[in-house]
């Protein structure tokens, strides 16, 4: 709906409205952002006294703040275990989702067909509804809860289900079978045919599925607090958790830590913004 | 990739994909299932079989029957008034006006951030800066911080929640109204619909999946809410604001009940499954092709 000069005015005028209104939301919503990072390079009485400017300090300001907070948070440590458990995670579920919806698409046979009926089901199954007879499963009888390698094996799980619904579909759409057979008779194998061949046809619903499972990944607490106890594993959510319990009337350095959770976070989305957004809306339609 | 070793195939392709999903998602579930029917407390070795014991138990937990139903409480005024104005938003972002993609960009900033940080993010901002308002300008309304009362802490958590959701749904919907046809609504506008006419006969039915999907994604969110109800209350003040999710964790973490809890998580799930599912069924009927 393009603005157009006829009816020009009324329309002008409705359309100056609704950015003045948009304008007012918006900053409604930016708000406690604001909040984060004004307070962020203030002392405690200066927040208490007034939290909303920079001006008037008694203290001034500071980024004594952050110093304070990267050290207590162990910030590096629990940014280096979130990086690991998130990146192989990621892989791991992209290449086996991408392995298997390959399978089921290219073998119809009684075990895809009930594979796959399992995991279209399985995907209303809310996670509260697994994590007791996991904890006791993992942590009980096989005892290997605390390992990095257990989280990761666990998100790839929870997310096989809706990354093989999204690549079948795409598989199913998009890679042409006559691509495949030809590749046979040049002599290659199942192997060599999906690396070479299928895999990089699939780049757009990989990027796709890589933005959605990564932040996932990233932001899970529920999970991660199941898994993980031992300090030095704990991912960034969970350091966050417990260095809040420990500060939570420091004022000060309680903002410079949410700041710096949400930080790197924010620098990725001001440069991969399009991509994201383009990736969350199409893995929410289909 | 037809031909005589579909075992090795099977093994390569397949297996590693599936182990995964049947380890954490399949075999938990099943034994879930089993556990509610016994006494186990999560450290004993022996389970002793209890029959339906459990779910006799669940029936006079009053803990977990008040926390379903605030949760019902919770999610229809999350799911009305994310909706609305997650649509409304969409409407307005797509008018052609300048800065749409900055705004829109915006709005979703909430979603890329976890619902632990945004909980403590809310709490500062709840318990310090908005009784700060409250003292110089004397409004009764921010004179104490919200999370301090039962039913001020509830609006709370209602308030973040529509916070946090709507970007994502503004998004969706934004898609929406772009997918709409030119034609359509400039036929509509030509025989005189316009303005409220218009939003019920025309756009409301050509958005219905758009609808449909944001019902879902926000019904399934708002019923298993547990981060920012963590963060941001933690159930206080007194449990009043502890929801379904949060009483099942703590059933089985805190109270070492495990039977019990996962008989409360079970009958969770199957109310969300039904609950969805006909949601979905009856928002599916009204969608129509333009």
């Amino acid at each position: 709906m393009k603005q157009t000069t006829i009816g020009g005015n009324k329309r002008k005028a409705a359309n100056i409205l609704s950015f003045v209104g948009l304008l007012i939301i918006f900053i409604a919503y930016m708000f406690p952002f604001l909040m984060v990072v004004i307070n962020s390079l203030k002392q405690k009485r200066d927040i208490i006294k007034s939290p909303f400017s920079w001006l008037y300090t008694i203290k001034g300001l500071s980024f004594d703040n952050f110093v304070n907070a990267f050290t207590q948070m162990d910030f590096l440590n629990a940014f280096k275990n979130s990086l690991i458990v998130t990146v192989s995670a990621t892989v791991l579920v992209t290449l086996l989702a991408a392995m298997l919806a390959y399978y089921i698409v290219r073998h119809n046979n009684g075990i895809s067909r009930l594979t796959f009926a399992l995991m279209v089901a399985s995907m209303i199954i809310p996670f509260q509804a697994i994590m007791i007879p996991l904890v006791s499963i993992y942590g009980g009888t096989l005892n290997i809860l605390n390992h990095r390698i257990t989280l990761i094996f666990m998100h790839t799980g929870f997310s096989m289900a809706m990354s093989v619904f999204m690549f079948h579909g795409f598989i199913k759409g998009n890679v042409p079978i006559a691509l495949e057979e030809a590749a046979y008779i040049d002599g290659c194998t199942h192997s060599q045919t999906f690396f070479k061949i299928v895999l990089p046809l699939l780049k757009p619903i990989i990027s796709t599925m890589v933005i959605l499972n990564s932040m996932a990944f990233w932001n899970d607490f529920l999970l991660p607090s199941l898994v993980l106890t031992d300090k030095k594993l704990l991912t960034l959510p969970l350091s966050t958790y417990s260095f809040y319990g420990t500060y939570s009337a420091d004022y000060g350095t309680i903002m410079a830590g949410l700041l710096l959770c949400v930080l790197p976070i924010l620098i990725l989305y001001v440069v991969l913004q399009k991509q994201i957004i383009g990736g969350v809306v199409a893995g929410a339609v289909k | 990739m037809r031909s005589k070793n579909g075992g090795k195939d099977f093994a390569m392709f397949a297996l590693p994909g599936m182990f995964c999903f049947f380890a954490v998602v399949i075999i938990p579930f099943i034994y879930g299932v089993y556990l509610t029917l016994t006494d186990w407390n999560g450290v004993a070795k022996v389970k002793n079989f209890i029959g339906l014991k459990n779910f006799g138990s669940v029936m006079k937990d009053a803990g977990f029957w008040t926390s379903l139903l605030l949760t019902f409480k919770y999610v229809i005024l999350v799911v009305v008034l994310v909706n609305i104005l997650a649509f409304a938003i969409a409407y307005l972002l797509t008018r052609g006006m300048k800065g749409q993609n900055f705004f829109r960009a915006g709005f979703f900033t909430p979603n890329l951030i976890g619902g632990i940080v945004l909980g403590y993010i809310w709490q500062f901002v709840f318990s310090r800066v908005f009784v700060s308002i409250g003292e110089s300008t004397g409004w009764k309304l921010f004179e104490a911080s919200w999370l301090s009362d039962p039913s001020k802490a509830f609006a709370a958590l209602v308030l973040v929640s529509v916070w946090q959701l709507s970007g994502y749904m503004i998004l969706i919907y934004v898609a929406g109204f772009m997918g709409l046809s030119e034609d359509v609504m400039e036929a509509a506008s030509i025989d005189g619909a316009a303005g409220w006419v218009k939003l019920k006969n025309i756009i409301m039915p050509l958005m219905m999946s758009s609808i449909t999907i944001c019902l879902f994604l926000t019904l399934s969110r708002a019923f298993m809410v547990y981060d920012v109800n963590l963060s941001l209350t933690g159930g206080a003040p007194y449990g009043t604001t502890e929801m379904a999710a949060m009483h099942v964790y703590e059933k089985a973490f805190t109270s070492r009940q495990f039977g019990v809890g996962q008989a409360e998580a079970f009958i969770l799930f199957i109310i969300v499954a039904c609950i969805s599912g006909l949601q979905v069924y009856l928002t599916k009927r009204q969608e129509v092709e333009a």
